[in-house]
Order: structure tokens, then sequence, then C-alpha cells
């Protein structure tokens, strides 16, 4: 027993301080990319090499306007073999662990994506809160070339998971990775208890899912199945490449493609897997809890 | 038997080909002299015509039943001889099982019957492997029996998968456990490669083990194209799978430690799995090592600065490690629970042919680092951690070993890092009708990766062995008169991967 307070004393405090303070991640973390559009050429260098097809060319908009490059945060597993193969130094890897969006299309850099502003305000707690959370982030995305904020839930939300949230997870093909980075948010050094937020056992007592991995068609019934377990409202966040897109699975024939082929989905985090400062970040800007500078 | 070292290539007419009888025996008399089986698998259609690929394989009729329309390969590791022994045959719709002489070919002939149709007969247990549907449970009957479904969601954050417990009372006769959920269809799609997504699939084939199976992929690579990389890529290549080893190994402490509801190791070790893994993050920018291992070499070099700052906070890491896991031989709550619980006896592990810790845990000196060494591992041994008991103890014993020498090897060889390059990628194509293997001793044990090329030099077959395809029999067995409360314990102290099986 004294052993083992005297190695609680020199363990010590390792909580980290966000969202007060942010971590110090290594140096060779590539983080967000940004692209730098007026550098792009269009040369086609890294759309050519990238392993998950997560960039593509666009053609603008209006109909004829100058071709431009789209990199899907959705697909990217961040090997940063775009980064290297750029002759122009147009995609650079910034380091921040700030990235998520509430719709997909939130996560396309650089483009023009085609979402309908059918922003709803309906909130139906009893039934489908789903059209009510769903909608609505796409147009910050707008020609954006790098990554933003994370649109917080709306106050009826708020009101009901903003102190505190239960969630649980589902891996559905997943590889082991992103549900280690999920599971060591309730470790010490992040302590996702401090912010209301924990896991739990039972789709009947959860108020979100976290799914993780490309839905292998084996899992499919079981992760529709968890979701219609869980009382309403509900939400369901996808933790990386393969639950938002496929990743490097997308079209394989014993995979769905991502978990919105199941399910719907509210908060998309990107990585492969995420680092879990991402995942503990995009949380908490959900549920309006990280200070909105920008 | 065509013998050879780890990491080799050969022609694929290399491998004799021999009837079945003397295939079935050559195998079972090199299993008695102490062999086990790294891998058995049939290519379908094999040695047909000449232009093979596998998008022909895939798309030919099935139902010649009587024509030779497979060929049986199986691969041996010969620790004795510190080699890997192939032999084949030829084989039509059906072939006499070996699993009644040799259990530990079991799982390896479900398989050959699931992905083929190719029925080993005689076969004593011939279940699904991945398939989710139509699993036949044993079920026990009589007062007081009772059965118990679990998953395939489970309550923690941990992959799917399906277990049947048959109890009488609070006692389990027999547990077995049903996989597949996770199944995507990486061996199917590594067919045609190498292209660019294959080191993707390799690196996530189990996530957790990314340097293991990514480096069992690289040697391949390397085998067939006649590359060597540089002393500098191996010892990169070399820490990374040790630390990997640690991150699992002081995680999985911390784990076995909250499964008994003894909070201070559970807490302490948590945060200490993470710092390990934030080292590997120090050199690839990714928290499992994403992007260090590449055919040829290593994506990521070690400079003078960084090994001085992995070494110094290794060091820190170990000591704090070190103190946290000590206070549970400490704890005779925690050794009550850890002691003659879940035991597996030393001949069963043999019979089933157990790699890894789980197997070292009985008392077994099996590792492929010391005997089959590649890499880094030719010139720094690191002694086996073997411990005889087989219990949950046991299993916690050999982690806590392996994590400690594979601190004390990463010191070493970040002390002294050889000169040389990091490597550049292998690009050059390779060659047909080819074969190659590749073992390396991931931290649940022996990783297998095989494979055959076409006329073209495209993978014709790709076959991953991951140590978790031996082992979970092995779970089933230690849970055999166990109190049912006690399997998140007994699951813990293995820890075996549901993707990696899967694929």
């Amino acid at each position: 027993m004294i052993k083992a307070l005297r190695s609680r004393l020199h363990q010590g405090y390792k909580t980290n301080a966000f969202p007060a303070e942010n971590p110090r991640l290594p140096e060779r973390y590539p983080g967000a990319p940004r692209l730098e559009t007026e550098r792009c050429t269009v040369c086609g260098a890294c759309k050519a090499i990238c392993p998950t097809s997560a960039i593509s060319v666009q053609s603008g908009e209006p109909a004829g306007a100058e071709p431009r490059l789209a990199l899907d945060l959705g697909r990217c597993i961040f090997c940063r073999k775009c980064e290297t193969a750029c002759p122009e130094g147009a995609i650079a890897f910034t380091g921040s662990f700030r990235m998520g969006a509430r719709a997909k299309a939130g996560l396309v850099l650089g483009s023009v994506p085609h979402v309908s502003s059918t922003r709803t305000s309906r909130l139906d707690v009893s039934n489908d809160a789903h059209k009510a959370v769903s909608t609505g982030a796409g147009n910050q995305a707008l020609n954006s070339e790098e990554t933003r904020l994370i649109e917080a839930l709306d106050r009826k939300m708020l009101k009901i998971f903003g102190r505190a949230m239960k969630i649980r997870q589902v891996s559905a093909g997943g590889c082991n990775a992103c549900e280690a980075d999920v599971n060591v948010l309730e470790t010490i050094g992040f302590d996702l208890s401090r912010f209301g937020i924990s896991i739990t056992a039972s789709p009947r007592h959860a108020d979100a899912i976290i799914v993780t991995g490309p839905v292998s068609k084996n899992m499919e019934l079981a992760l529709r199945k968890t979701y219609e377990a869980m009382p309403s409202p509900k939400l369901v966040i996808a933790v990386g490449a393969c639950a938002i897109s496929g990743g490097i699975y997308r079209g394989l024939p014993d995979v769905c493609g991502g978990a919105d082929a199941v399910i719907p989905i509210d908060l998309y985090i990107p990585g492969c897997p995420p680092h879990p400062m991402t995942i503990l970040n995009a949380l908490l800007e959900l549920l309006d809890r990280v200070p909105r500078k920008n | 038997m065509k013998l050879f070292t780890n990491g080799s290539a050969m022609s694929v007419e290399d491998i004799p080909v021999v009837d079945f009888e003397f295939f079935a025996r050559s195998i079972a008399e090199a299993v008695k002299s102490g062999a086990s089986i790294v891998a058995l698998f049939a290519v379908p259609d094999y040695g047909k015509g000449a232009a093979r690929t596998a998008a022909e394989l895939t798309a030919l009729p099935t139902n010649a039943a009587t024509e030779k329309r497979a060929r049986l390969f199986a691969f041996l590791g010969l620790p004795t001889k510190g080699m890997i022994g192939g032999i084949a045959a030829d084989i039509g719709s059906a072939f006499p099982s070996l699993t009644p002489k040799i259990p530990q070919a079991h799982m390896f002939e479900r398989e050959i019957f699931e992905n083929t149709g190719i029925v080993p007969v005689g076969h004593p247990w011939l279940k699904p492997v991945r398939k989710i549907f139509d699993y036949d449970f044993y079920s026990l009957e009589g007062g007081q029996t009772h059965e118990v479904a679990v998953g395939p969601v489970h309550a923690g954050v941990i992959e799917p998968g399906h277990f049947r417990f048959q109890c009488y009372g609070e006692e389990v006769e027999h547990l077995e456990i049903a996989l597949g959920y996770q199944h995507r269809g990486i061996e199917k799609a590594l067919a045609g490669g190498p292209d660019i997504r294959t080191i993707h699939f390799m690196e996530t084939s189990a996530g957790d083990t990314t340097i293991g199976h990514a480096t069992a992929y690289a040697m391949l690579i390397e085998a067939l194209t006649s590359t060597q990389p540089d002393a500098r890529a191996e010892a990169v290549r070399g820490i990374a799978l040790e630390l990997e080893r640690m991150a699992n190994h002081i995680g999985d402490l911390g784990a076995l430690a909250g499964d008994v509801g003894y909070l201070p190791t559970k807490s302490f070790c948590g945060r200490l799995r993470g710092e390990v893994l934030n080292l590997t993050a120090e050199i690839c920018g990714n928290r499992f090592g994403r992007g260090i291992v590449q055919p040829g070499g290593v994506g990521f070099d070690i400079d003078e600065k960084m090994a001085t700052s992995i070494a110094a906070r290794l060091q820190k890491i170990v000591k704090d490690t070190d103190e946290a896991v000590g206070l549970l031989w400490d704890s005779p709550s925690v050794l009550a629970r850890f002691e003659r619980t879940g035991m597996l006896k030393k001949e069963t592990a043999l019979e089933l042919g157990l790699v890894g810790p789980a197997a070292r845990a009985c008392g077994i000196e099996r590792d492929v680092r010391s005997d089959y060494p590649s890499g880094i591992y030719k010139y720094a041994a690191i002694p086996v951690a073997t411990y005889p008991s087989g219990d949950v103890y046991a299993r916690a014993m050999v982690r806590m070993l392996e994590y400690q020498r594979s601190a004390s090897a990463i010191l070493d060889v970040l002390a002294a890092l050889p000169a040389g390059n990091t490597g550049k990628p292998a690009s050059r194509a390779l060659p047909a009708r080819s074969v190659a293997l590749s073992l390396v001793e991931g931290w649940r044990g022996k990783i297998c990766h095989c494979a055959i090329t076409d006329n073209r030099g495209a993978f014709l077959y790709y076959k991953i062995v991951d140590p978790s395809f031996h082992n979970w029999p092995g779970l089933a067995y230690a849970l055999r008169g166990q109190q049912i409360s006690d399997f998140p314990l007994c699951n813990k102290s293995f820890n075996l991967s549901y993707c990696g099986f899967d694929l």
C-alpha cells in the first residue's frame, strides 16, 4: 500500500492542459494539409501517386472555369506522398491537429462543393433527430484551402449533450489503430471524463456512437442494430478515413465503403488513424467546449 | 523438402511437388521432430496452362471434380536448423485431412475449404473461419447447463467477434470463438499487385502490428528483387518493431491490472503505453509507425539528436513502467487472480501450434528473432523470455520480461546506429513464377507472409498468417474449466487480433 502511494506521487500529474493549452506534438506529425492553389499548375503528379484517390481535379464553377485541385480529407491517410511528389510545393502539411467537419463536403479542401443549403432548425427529439443535426455545415467549405472549425451542435442539442455525453464505440472492419486512439482518450493523459464524456458499454445507454473501420459486410447488420438500439436523439461520429470513405479499402467487394452507407453521420473526424488530440478536439468543438478563436 | 532461410525467394519450380502420401508423411515427421507449420494453403488451378494471372484464376470454373485442380503448399519452420522447409502436392477436389495426426493444421485446412471448396476429408471440426452465417455451434445439454453468447459488438473499445460459452453453472466447459466480422478481403485485394495501395494494406492488416506486417512484406519484396537494405535502415526497422512490442506489452499489462480491478497500474500503464507510441511518432509522425518500413529500406531516418532524445525518454519510460508493473507482483489480490487462471498445458500449446508470448508463457522456447534471425537480430541477440506455468501470471510475466529486453535492445542499437542510407524503394519489377517467404516476430508472435508471382511477375497469391491465426484456439482451451467471469482477464492476457485473423 505504501509502495502504491509512493509510486502515485512519483508518477505525478500527467493530464494534458487542453483546451487551455495545446499539447506539443512530434515535429514530424503531419497534421492538416493546406493547399496553395496559386502555386498549383494542376500537373497531376500528386493525383497519380495518391493511394486512396483523395486528390481530384475539379472543374470550377461556373462551367469552363480553370480546373483546380481538390483534396478530400475524408479519404486522405496522411502518407504525405503528394507533398513529396508536388514540384511546386502546393500541398503542405501544417502540423495542426484540428480537423473535422459536420458534413462530408466540409472535408474537401480547395473544391467548390455542390451542397444544398437546406439548413433546417427542426428538432424532433422524440423521433428522428438526425435530419436536424446533420445538415448545415457544408457552406463552410466553400473555396476553402485549409480546414475550418467544426460547427457546434445547435442550442437544443447542446442542452441535451453539452455537459454529459455517453459514447458507444463500434469497430466495423477497423484495424485497431483508430480503436486504440479512441481508447487512449480514457487514460489519464487525456482524461475524457473531465469533459463529461465517457465510453459506455451498452447502446441503450449511449448518446452517440463512434464508428471505426470501412464497415465490413459482415458487420453491417451489427452496426445497424447497434444504431437502432440507441434512444433518440442520437449522434453518429465517423472516426478515421475508413469509416468516412472506406479509406484504403474503398471499392473492395467485402466492405461497405464507409459508415454513411449504413447509418447517417453527424461528425467526420479524418486521419489514419486520427491523432487522439484530433478526436478530442473534434468532440469538444462539436459540444462547443473549445474557445473559438480563428 | 526444399530448405531455405527466412526472407528468401526462389523459383516456384524449386519447391518439390510430391504425391500426397509423401507430402503428408514429410510434414508429420517434421512436426514430430519439433517443426511447426508456418503456412499451408492451396492455390487453385495451379499449373494449368502458362499465362496464369490472379484475374484469370478467379474467372475459372471450379467444378472439375476429378482433375488436379489445386496445388497445396506447405511451409514448415525447422527451428533446430534455423531454416524453413517448403513442399507441395497437387490435389483434386478433396484430400485426406492432415489434422487428425497434426492438430496444428486444423485452422489452415478449414481456411482452404472455405476459400476453395476443396474438402479435407476426415477433418474433425470443419467449421467456418471467416464466414459469419451458418455457423453450427457445439452445444451442451442437461441440467444446470446454459449457453452464453457474447458479441460481435463488445462492451469495451475493441474489435468485434463472437464468443459462445457452454457453461455448467459458473464454469465454462467449452468456448467456441466465431470470427470473420472484420473481414475486409485483403488477400484477394493483394492479388495482381504490388501497386500503390499494397504497403497500406500491409500496414493496416492489423493496425497495432503495423511495423511487424510491413517488415514481413518489405523482406519479401527485397528477397524477390535481391535488394539488400542498408544496415542503418535495418536498425531503424528493428527499433520500430521493438517499440511496437513495448507499447503493446505495456498497454496490456495495464489492461490486465484493470481487469482485476487494480487501478494504479492500470492508470500508469495506460499513460506509459502512449509515451512509447509517441516515440514512434517522433520517428515518423504517426503513433503506429505508418510509413516507416518501405521495401528497400525505411521512409524516415533517426538522426543523432533524435537518437539521444529517444534514448533519454525511453529510459525514463522504462523506469516508470518497472515501478508501475512492479506493484502487481506486490499485491496479493492481483496475484490471487493471475495465478492458475487460464492455464494452458505445454503439450496443448505445442499441439495447437501456439506462437509468441502465449507459447513462451507455456515454457516453449519459440521466437523468430532467435530461431530464424533477420535484420538486426542477426547481430543483436535478444534473450528469449519464457515462463513455465502457462497461466495469466506467466503471460503477464513474459510480457514484462519482453518489454524490458526490447528496451535494452533499442538502447543498444540507438547507441551505435550504423552509417549508411535509409534506402530507396525497391522499384525493380518482381521476377515471374517465383515464391518468397518471410517471418517476423511481431509482438503477438510469428508473422508469416508468403507470395507467389505469376508469369508477369505480379502477385498470383499472397498469404498472410497473423500470429492470432495460430493462437485463438489457445484462448478457447485456456477457458476450459474456468469461471466465466475470468474470461475478460484470460482474453486480455492473450490480446489477439480480430482483423489480423479476419484479414
